[in-house]
């Protein structure tokens, strides 16, 4: 019976070191956990607060991290952000904050670089709703899915020639990765994340539209009595 | 006694792996080592949690609580009892039907595999299948 239980603490151990090594060769450095970021992130990078939607005198502020090949933020983006957009955003009542936060996706820093070049011509939301809409088709390509995205910023009516050029300087990589690491500092560890007024939102709580629109409520005071 | 110490072996495995994913989905470990699969793509999915809890949790709990039973069956004073014998086939037939549940989203909802929960798939079918041959022993408590 002894040899047994020594194989059973054999396995153990094996599979902490193992784990132990994992987490000191990935889990806290974030060029490690992000391979294709940039080394090299300016100050300008880091000023960059993300793209905005709505009303800058909204009483309520969401900051959303989000990985444009992460299939939960598809979700969210297509199934809940048209409601919340129409009853919240649009009304006045909420002002709505993408960051970027690439995963590990194969093309999340690409799909997040596409959003970029396409938000310096002023059509960001039209290409975060694109790049979402189209998660599916391009999500699972094995090759690299830029004229895909091409064909989306073509479809949101972009300069091509600027696109194409932005793209291929790569000029907002340090953007992105100053994105990634201010969400890294926030405590950001998936997608999407939520911040209201600064505050982290619990995302089993804040599933869908309901739950951010009795939120926005209960911060106005609308839904009080 | 060499079913349950194979259960138990194999449950230690199989907890291994779903710690690994869990590690992966709280944060401690920033990549999962998978080769060519789709791991990040099927942990980041909203099937990744069920009821706000990583399903690798469960699998966790699942497995620690396989591998309890287990090795109390292997103490000399309960080899010969029956109960290890039925507690571990019906463990073990509700984690192979979970198992079954998630092997079932990967492959016809997401359409991508994770080759870690692969991994703990096959060690949850060698498991029940051990488990429940000894159960259907009756003439061999163990």
């Amino acid at each position: 019976m002894r040899p047994f239980y020594l194989l059973l603490v054999l396995v153990a151990v094996v599979a902490g070191v193992l784990m132990w090594r994992a987490s000191r060769s990935s889990g806290s450095d974030v060029s490690a956990t992000a391979p294709d970021a940039p080394a090299f992130v300016t100050a300008a990078d880091s000023a960059f607060q993300g793209y905005v939607l709505g009303s800058a005198t909204a009483p309520v502020e969401v900051v959303e991290f989000a990985d444009f090949q992460c299939p939960h933020c598809g979700e969210f983006a297509n199934v809940q952000f048209p409601t919340i957009r129409d009853q919240l955003i649009s009304t006045g009542r909420l002002r709505w904050r993408f960051r970027d936060f690439p995963l590990n996706f194969p093309w999340s820093r690409v799909a997040a670089l596409a959003g970029q070049c396409a938000g310096e011509q002023g059509k960001f939301w039209e290409m975060e709703d694109a790049l979402f809409q189209q998660q599916a088709a391009w999500g699972r390509s094995s090759s690299n899915p830029t004229s895909a995205f091409r064909d989306l910023a073509r479809g949101i009516g972009a300069d091509l020639d600027k696109y194409n050029a932005c793209m291929d300087s790569q000029r907002y990589a340090g953007r992105i990765e100053a994105s990634h690491r201010d969400g890294m500092a926030r405590g950001v560890t998936g997608t999407p994340t939520f911040f209201v007024n600064g505050r982290e939102l619990d995302n089993t709580r804040f599933g869908n539209s309901d739950a951010f629109k009795n939120m926005v409520d209960s911060l106005t005071g609308k839904g009080r009595h | 006694m060499r079913r349950r110490q194979a259960i138990a072996f194999l449950a230690l495995v199989g907890c291994c792996i779903a710690l690994y994913l869990w590690f992966y989905k709280i944060g401690i470990i920033g990549k999962l080592q998978c080769g060519s699969g789709s791991c990040e793509y099927v942990q980041t999915s909203s099937y990744g949690a069920l009821f706000g809890v990583p399903v690798a949790f469960y699998g966790v709990l699942g497995y620690a609580v396989i591998f309890a039973v287990a090795i109390a069956g292997l103490q000399p004073s309960q080899l010969a009892r029956r109960w290890p014998t039925t507690a571990l086939a019906l463990l073990s037939a509700g984690g192979f039907l979970f198992t079954l549940y998630l092997t079932g989203i990967e492959l016809f909802v997401l359409h991508a595999i994770c080759r870690w929960c692969v991994g703990s798939a096959v060690v949850m079918c060698a498991i029940t299948a051990v488990a429940l041959s000894g159960w259907f022993a009756r003439n061999s408590p163990s």
